[in-house]
């Protein structure tokens, strides 16, 4: 048996210790910048997640956050009547001038969502963080969100899926709709559409806390005239547009 | 008490409806197996045929109690003599309406789960434990008719089922009453309606019952209670026009709503068509004709009206729950809009043979809980035979 060589133990454990730096350091720094949550906390009540879209900024021949969204989720980006459409481009015509605008359209995440209401088992549900999600164990499938939701926004699975992400679980049977790419916001990244428009360089969708007077987004809510859809039904979404 | 030819001919006609339902399940199966793509719902039109059968029955379900209600709330002796007959249809009526909803589901297999998860803000987990409620006050009630010892208790049951299935209907009628931001929809004048169209619509299911169940004994209904059933469908069928008339009105005075209704009702396709002569003319003013025209007075005319009856009311219901989704969803008013998600666009729907097996086996499990139970039960009502007969209605 060899004597204990105490420069040999002083020189592993303080490579141990950088090695476990290493190691920590980039999830902690990560954590630290970009707010992200930590696997197993609850969202916070004091976030509330949203969207701001400058229609100014939205191009009617660009289509890159719909791509960015079917390749996030795994959706077929089919547009069938049967294909499920998390997030799609609406043109829409000023019926008395003819301006034309382009927008994308999604679940907008409302504060008192109908489709929440209308669940009879609860599936449908806001988290504290305002993100609208469906508990895809616990949908029946019977589709009254799909009746209820004022903006169409929700898709329901008509056939079996193969090759699903991982982090986006989805269903046969049951009904889907914009999470806003929750599992990449849990992470601490932005949703994928606001990624691919930025990339796009447009940067026509904002996306913060909202419920955070000091976030860049509620400066621009403050700063620009924006508009949520249906505002006359008071449901207050967390999605807003400027430029309607 | 059957003959031979009586027994064969009853097995024949429990194997044709075994062979329904039979077929029905299939369709749910496959509808399970394969998603719902082998059907003609898509993301738009999101309920479809299944939803048109059961509809039907589960208002019918309650409407067809109306029989019982006029003999044990209103204490009229030959409705009573009906009563049970009442309320077996209504049973019968809503397991088909309810297995017709529940097979539809994208995750039938999950029934447990809307069983164990009360969501208590949604009209649809209320009407969970309505129907469930009104399976078991009707099964009480039909135990306080026919158990001698509990006859004292019939009327209090009767009474407690009375109320229930009109809060029941309310609930149907909920359903899309709060569906605000549809036009076809979100109208507090729904629930009212449905409940008098369940009257029309129960009667009419009746009509056709007790004419088969004394046509099968070789017997005739009395000339008197004829009159009056016959006098009160029609007075059901005139209540549910006028309600679908004040319903349309109000939305034709509503400038946001003209579009819907210029749709449903001239410009939309095999909606108005389906309006104008399935519902109002086959469904409501040929009945109407058969039921109050002095000449017309024999039983099959009745059969007739209330067979027209039900096709009107598949008619209304098709273009009430269909032509409601088909038109489109008003987002962004002020704008003519379009996308790859039809926006701003009639959507389109043609129901597949699934959806119609799916709604047959429906109506075919209601049919064998009907004539199963009243060859085993005692249900063919007992007129009373006396003089003072015509004091009792």
């Amino acid at each position: 048996m060899s004597a204990i060589n105490p420069e040999r133990r002083k020189f592993l454990g303080k490579t141990s210790a950088v090695f476990a730096g290493l190691v920590i350091a980039p999830g902690v720094l990560l954590y630290d910048f970009a707010h992200g949550r930590a696997a197993g906390e609850a969202a916070s009540g004091r976030v509330r997640w949203g969207m701001l879209v400058d229609t100014g900024q939205c191009a009617s021949d660009c289509n890159d956050c719909v791509s960015a969204c079917n390749k996030e989720n795994g959706l077929s980006g089919g547009t069938s009547a049967t294909d499920s459409q998390w997030i799609r481009k609406v043109e829409l015509k000023d019926l008395r001038s003819g301006r034309t605008t382009s927008l994308p359209v999604m679940c907008q995440h409302c504060e008192h969502p109908p489709c929440a209401d209308v669940c009879p088992t609860g599936a449908s549900f806001r988290r504290a963080d305002g993100i609208v999600l469906v508990d895809k164990h616990r949908c029946i499938g019977c589709r009254y969100c799909m009746m209820a939701c004022p903006y169409k926004a929700r898709s329901f699975v008509h056939e079996p899926l193969t090759d699903q992400n991982p982090d986006v679980p989805r269903g046969k049977g049951t009904v889907e709709s914009c999470t806003l790419c929750v599992h990449r916001v849990d992470r601490g990244e932005q949703p994928a559409c606001v990624e691919a428009c930025a990339k796009a360089g447009r940067r026509a969708i904002l996306f913060g806390d909202i419920a955070d007077p000091e976030s860049e987004i509620s400066k621009r809510i403050r700063a620009v005239a924006s508009a949520q859809i249906r505002a006359d039904l008071m449901l207050n979404p967390g999605i807003r547009y400027e430029g309607m | 008490m059957y003959n031979k030819a009586e027994s064969r001919n009853f097995y024949a006609l429990v194997a044709a409806g075994g062979l329904i339902v039979g077929i029905g399940l299939i369709a749910a199966y496959l509808m399970e197996e394969h998603g719902h793509i082998i059907t003609g719902m898509n993301n738009q039109i999101v309920w479809g045929m299944p939803h048109v059968f059961a509809i039907f029955m589960i208002v019918a379900a309650s409407g067809v109690l109306n029989v019982a209600s006029v003999g044990s709330v209103f204490g009229r002796a030959a409705y009573k003599a009906r009563a049970p007959l009442s309320g077996l249809l209504s049973i019968a009526l809503l397991a088909g309406g309810l297995t017709v909803l529940m097979l539809d589901l994208g995750r039938a297999d999950r029934l447990i789960v809307a069983m164990t998860h009360y969501n208590l803000t949604s009209v649809f987990a209320w009407n969970v434990v309505l129907y469930s409620g009104l399976f078991s006050f009707v099964a009480i009630y039909l135990w306080t008719m026919m158990e001698q010892r509990m006859n004292p208790w019939s009327k209090p049951a009767g009474f407690v089922v009375f109320a229930w299935r009109i809060i029941l209907t309310t609930g149907t009628g909920l359903i899309f009453a709060f569906l605000v931001a549809r036009q076809a929809y979100g109208s507090a004048l729904l629930p009212p309606m449905f409940i008098v169209a369940s009257f029309a619509w129960g009667l009419a299911v009746f009509h056709l019952a007790q004419a088969a169940m004394y046509a099968w004994n070789g017997k005739t209904p009395g000339p008197e209670i004829m009159r009056r059933m016959r006098i009160l469908l029609g007075i059901f069928v005139l209540g549910t026009l006028y309600f679908v008339f004040a319903y349309h009105l109000t939305n034709l005075y509503f400038a946001k709503q003209t579009g819907f209704e210029q749709f449903i009702l001239a410009g939309g396709g095999i909606f108005p068509w389906l309006f104008w002569a399935g519902y109002v003319f086959l469904g409501s003013l040929l009945p109407l004709l058969f039921l109050f025209h002095s000449g017309l007075h024999k039983t099959s005319y009745t059969v007739i009206a209330s067979l027209l009856v039900i096709l009107g009311s598949f008619a209304f219901l098709y273009v009430f729950i269909i032509g409601g989704q088909a038109y489109p969803l008003f987002i962004f008013p002020g704008y003519e809009a379009s996308s790859s998600f039809g926006d701003g666009q009639i959507a389109s729907y043609s129901p597949s043979l699934p959806e119609f097996l799916l709604g047959f086996g429906g109506i075919g499990v209601a049919f064998l809980i009907t004539a199963i139970s009243a060859r085993v039960l005692n249900l063919l009502p007992h007129d009373i035979p006396d003089r003072r007969k015509r004091d009792a209605y």
